[in-house]
């Protein structure tokens, strides 16, 4: 895809995040859609094109009364927006549509309208995963961990470390679920949910939404806030069954879709600001820092653990204190791409100073799936 | 009232094989007869080469404990924490999921790359599930 040829002119999340019992799943999606409608000063009508995940595009497109002649519905877990924006980024620049409205929204924590998640006993999750008692991500998403710790000589105190770093980014969110300091004593003394991982490890569990509007760079400089470009893209899938992943030293999804956005984006590792890695649990952003090749997978504990990431440090990631402290209702990849373009607007609450380029990565349905999306504010 | 039982497989024309052999007390996988490529789970062609002439065998039941967690909450139907779901590497390559069984639940106990062989487990008449133990000597 051309570099910086489509931008992200509207970009908002639900008016409130956390604990929302006032309001439907759907309802979410269209809140944080007008949202982000008025942040881009369009009207409805001036949507084209639709994406979402979970819901379908036709639910969403007839909620919010919209008549598209675009839609992409894939759903690959919580990183299906960064796969929206791939998509929808080719899309504008083929000239399929103008203006693209992508939605995300979750009734996580109140479960009001939201859909049932099953896995049919006839399918193979349900024949070769399902009777060995995973239930839910926590028991799932975690299991490669212990092999990876093994391979890589990585401690279960620098993993500790990545809840305690995120947490300090929180601190200067003002909308952050958690705010309260931790040390790594408070991590491996937390409430044990599934070996190696703590309470502390493990993503919060909210209600909220996000919306982002894309239309071509050319128009751009026509809306009321700054631009932020699309400068590289990258997408894979592996396998739904997290027991049949290539190997549990690393993902392969992630290993295709991040140098995919990288050389598509042309940029260096040394040319990245900010970075956002989907940490739906503790081991996430030590995975994708090697799997993006930021550096070997052998250094990323220490890397988090002598600060390196934290406040201040080279590599600000995860500014927004991520699905462990900032929110998690269930697919956090639209927060972390909101979290990228607010660092690229110059807006975030613990703003990285002139920070040019972002890379948000996302990971969906345990190691299924990934999506890497780059930004920049300079075209 | 019954308590809660675990999710029970229900197989399809594709893995019945798979179920008919743990209910014989054999793991069964299958290899590729054009690259010799073994894999799991069942499918009636070869995911390396495409091939739909592919071969079912008697696996060794023996294998390591490739990784595993300890689930405490939520515990699954049917299950009692803390246990240990575990990824075990079998002697021909390919990688399931199962539990450990006769072997206390715990990290000390769970070693990674620790020898395991297959233990058969009957549900019902028609689905026995294949766990895994330490391997004896």
């Amino acid at each position: 895809m051309r570099r910086n040829a489509v931008a992200v002119v509207g970009a908002a999340e639900t008016t409130e995040l956390g604990v929302i019992p006032n309001m439907s799943q759907i309802q979410l999606h269209a809140d944080a859609a007008l949202n982000a409608i008025a942040d881009a000063g369009l009207k409805l009508s001036d949507i084209d094109g639709i994406a979402t995940a979970v819901e379908t595009p036709q639910q969403i497109a007839h909620y919010l009364g919209i008549k598209p002649t675009w839609v992409d519905g894939t759903s690959v877990g919580g990183c299906s927006f960064m796969l929206h924006v791939r998509h929808a980024a080719a899309a504008i620049e083929a000239g399929l549509c103008k203006t693209v409205l992508i939605t995300h929204a979750e009734s996580g924590k109140s479960m009001i309208g939201k859909l049932p998640r099953s896995t049919p006993p006839d399918s193979l999750n349900g024949q070769f995963e399902s009777p060995f008692g995973v239930y839910g991500p926590p028991s799932m998403f975690p299991i490669p961990v212990l092999r990876y710790m093994k391979t890589h000589g990585i401690t279960h105190e620098q993993i500790a470390m990545v809840a305690v770093v995120q947490r300090e980014w929180a601190a200067k969110n003002p909308r952050a679920t958690m705010k309260a300091p931790i040390t790594v004593e408070d991590v491996l003394n937390s409430k044990m949910i599934a070996y190696p991982f703590r309470i502390l490890q493990c993503c919060l569990v909210t209600d909220g939404g996000g919306a982002l509007i894309l239309t071509s760079a050319d128009r751009a400089k026509d809306f009321p806030n700054k631009p932020v470009y699309i400068l590289g893209t990258g997408e894979s899938v592996e396998t739904p069954m997290v027991s049949q992943m290539e190997t549990f030293d690393s993902s392969r999804a992630f290993r295709t879709a991040g140098p995919l956005a990288f050389k598509e984006a042309g940029i260096a590792h040394k040319d990245v600001d900010h970075l956002m890695i989907y940490d739906a649990f503790a081991h996430l952003p030590l995975y994708g820092l090697g799997d993006l090749g930021f550096m070997p997978h052998e250094e990323t504990g220490k890397f988090i653990a002598d600060g390196n990431t934290r406040p201040g440090g080279k590599l600000p990631l995860n500014t927004n204190g991520g699905g462990l402290s900032y929110m998690h209702s269930g697919m956090y990849g639209m927060y972390a791409l909101q979290e990228s373009v607010r660092q690229m607007r110059g807006i975030a609450p613990a703003q990285v100073k002139d920070a040019k380029i972002s890379v948000c990565h996302g990971v969906g349905g345990m190691f299924a799936a990934s999506g890497t999306i780059i930004f920049t504010n300079e075209k | 009232m019954a308590e809660p039982a675990r999710a029970r497989p229900k197989p399809t024309p594709e893995t019945q094989h798979f179920w008919d052999g743990t209910a014989a007390g054999e793991l069964r996988l299958q290899r590729c007869d054009a690259c010799a490529n073994v894999y799991f789970p069942p499918r009636p062609f070869c995911p390396s080469c495409a091939s739909r002439k592919v071969s079912i065998f008697k696996a060794s039941g023996k294998g390591t404990l490739y990784s595993y967690v300890i689930n405490h909450r939520p515990a699954a139907p049917g299950f009692t924490p803390p246990y240990a779901i575990a990824v075990v590497e079998l002697e021909e390559g390919p990688r399931m999921m199962s539990n450990i069984v006769d072997c206390p639940q715990t990290p000390e106990a769970l070693e990674l790359d620790m020898k395991l062989e297959v233990a058969f487990e009957k549900l019902d008449d028609k689905i026995t599930l294949p766990l895994f133990r330490p391997a004896k000597g």
